[in-house]
């Protein structure tokens, strides 16, 4: 159950064909990293898992389902951190945190998920007045206080600083070792034991 | 999914969009203060004829009301766009036409609304009768959400865009001349002293139209100018 299979993927972008006949699997309790040099397709991949981009061609499955049959039911299993933090600047930490709890199903703790990324008393701040790394484990914090099975995460390391990398790569862990799934892209090497980890090069 | 859910997410849209409107006033405040400086203006230049002045009121009010919700519509996914917040809603788990509705709604709460209550104030200026003033509103408070609902439509088209400015005029003003007509319809007839019931309905009919139309649409061509 709560398997994700892509079949046969294929996908072109300004006339250049990036990559075909792609077909993976990714299991409950695994990461999967995505590799490539730049322009590869990655970020375009993830876009195509997500749904955010349509899929011309091959198949995208989730529970044995295409994820455009499922629609609305696959947005309750999936988080997608992209390049952009997705949060407001005029909103503080704990009202960025709490809008994205009121669209989601199950929730947790917003005041666990910022202890839990180091943010412990800026839950009344302003988002604005966080530096970048901040605003980066914001956008973090946001995939814990809602429980989503499968985390799509495109470059989260971005202006994180080596100690938060590794926070970051704990709770990575512990969220497959609860059943979850996590596909990743990172130019960042990632410390993670080999035996959750599989790896992709486009 | 229940939907107790669904109207939750709804809500927290609405609020969530009031808020940051309240705390970034600057948006909110520019097209009221465009209305309000066109509708002021033109007396001074047209000079103090009382019955040409009446003559012109509706269609000087509705041309700037028009205008004016026109200017604000940029705003509606503009900075949701830039911040990466319009790819969190969509992939949220609700339908996207009714988070696009909610948005919509805020959108019409903070130009709509306001420009129906500064009406009355403005009419003063035209020298329009106060009953010509309460149809005056009841085409605002018909007709601006109207306008917000088409808008969102062309506004969703072109979010991609850098500049959509000029397209975007063309692809929105022709369908707000109905609303247009009939708006200033209504306030001619009653000014002539006819009953204004059949263009009111029109608008009615339009309005009904524009809300069960229009959120799908929207959030189709969103999901296509975020892919």
């Amino acid at each position: 159950m709560n398997r994700l299979e892509v079949k046969n993927l294929a996908c072109e972008r300004g006339g250049r064909l990036l990559f075909s006949n792609l077909s993976f699997s990714l299991n409950p309790g695994a990461v999967l990293v995505i590799e490539g040099r730049n322009g590869a397709g990655k970020t375009t991949l993830l876009r195509m898992l997500a749904g955010l981009r349509s899929i011309e061609d091959g198949v995208v499955s989730f529970d044995g389902l295409s994820i455009e049959q499922l629609a609305d039911a696959y947005y309750q299993q999936l988080a997608y951190l992209g390049h952009l933090n997705a949060v407001k600047y005029d909103l503080t930490v704990s009202e960025n945190l709490k809008f994205a709890q009121q669209l989601s199903t199950v929730v947790s703790n917003i005041d666990d998920a910022l202890h839990k990324v180091g943010l412990d008393g800026y839950q009344d701040t302003l988002s604005r007045h966080l530096s970048a790394g901040q605003k980066r484990k914001l956008a973090l914090a946001r995939l814990l206080c809602i429980h989503k099975r499968l985390w799509i995460l495109d470059e989260p390391f971005t202006s994180l600083d080596k100690s938060s990398i590794a926070m970051f790569e704990g709770l990575i862990h512990e969220h497959v070792s609860q059943g979850g799934m996590v596909i990743i892209t990172t130019h960042h090497p990632i410390n993670l034991p080999d035996s959750i980890l599989l790896r992709l090069t486009l | 999914m229940a939907i107790s859910m669904h109207l939750r997410a709804f809500g927290a849209v609405i609020v969530r969009d009031l808020l940051l409107a309240f705390r970034h006033k600057s948006e909110l405040v520019n097209s009221i203060a465009f209305f309000i400086l066109v509708v002021s203006l033109f007396p001074l230049g047209v000079g103090a004829d009382i019955v040409l002045l009446r003559k012109i009121a509706p269609g000087v009010i509705w041309v700037a009301a028009l205008l004016a919700t026109f200017l604000s519509l940029d705003h509606l996914f503009r900075s949701d766009y830039e911040d990466g917040c319009l790819e969190l809603i969509l992939m949220s788990p609700h339908p996207v036409s009714l988070i696009v509705l909610a948005k919509i709604m805020a959108h019409w709460m903070l130009t709509g609304v306001p420009l129906t209550l500064i009406a009355p104030l403005l009419a003063g200026m035209y020298g329009l009768e106060n009953s010509s003033i309460a149809v005056l509103m009841l085409t605002l408070l018909i007709g601006t959400p109207i306008l917000s609902l088409i808008g969102a439509i062309a506004i969703a088209l072109t979010v991609g865009l850098r500049k959509g400015g000029v397209m975007l005029a063309l692809l929105i003003l022709p369908f707000y001349v109905p609303v247009l007509i009939f708006a200033t319809a209504a306030i001619d007839a009653q000014i002539a002293g006819f009953p204004v019931s059949g263009q009111i309905n029109m608008l009615l009919a339009l309005l009904a139209l524009a809300l069960t139309l229009s959120p799908w649409p929207t959030a189709v061509a969103l999901k296509m100018s975020l892919s």
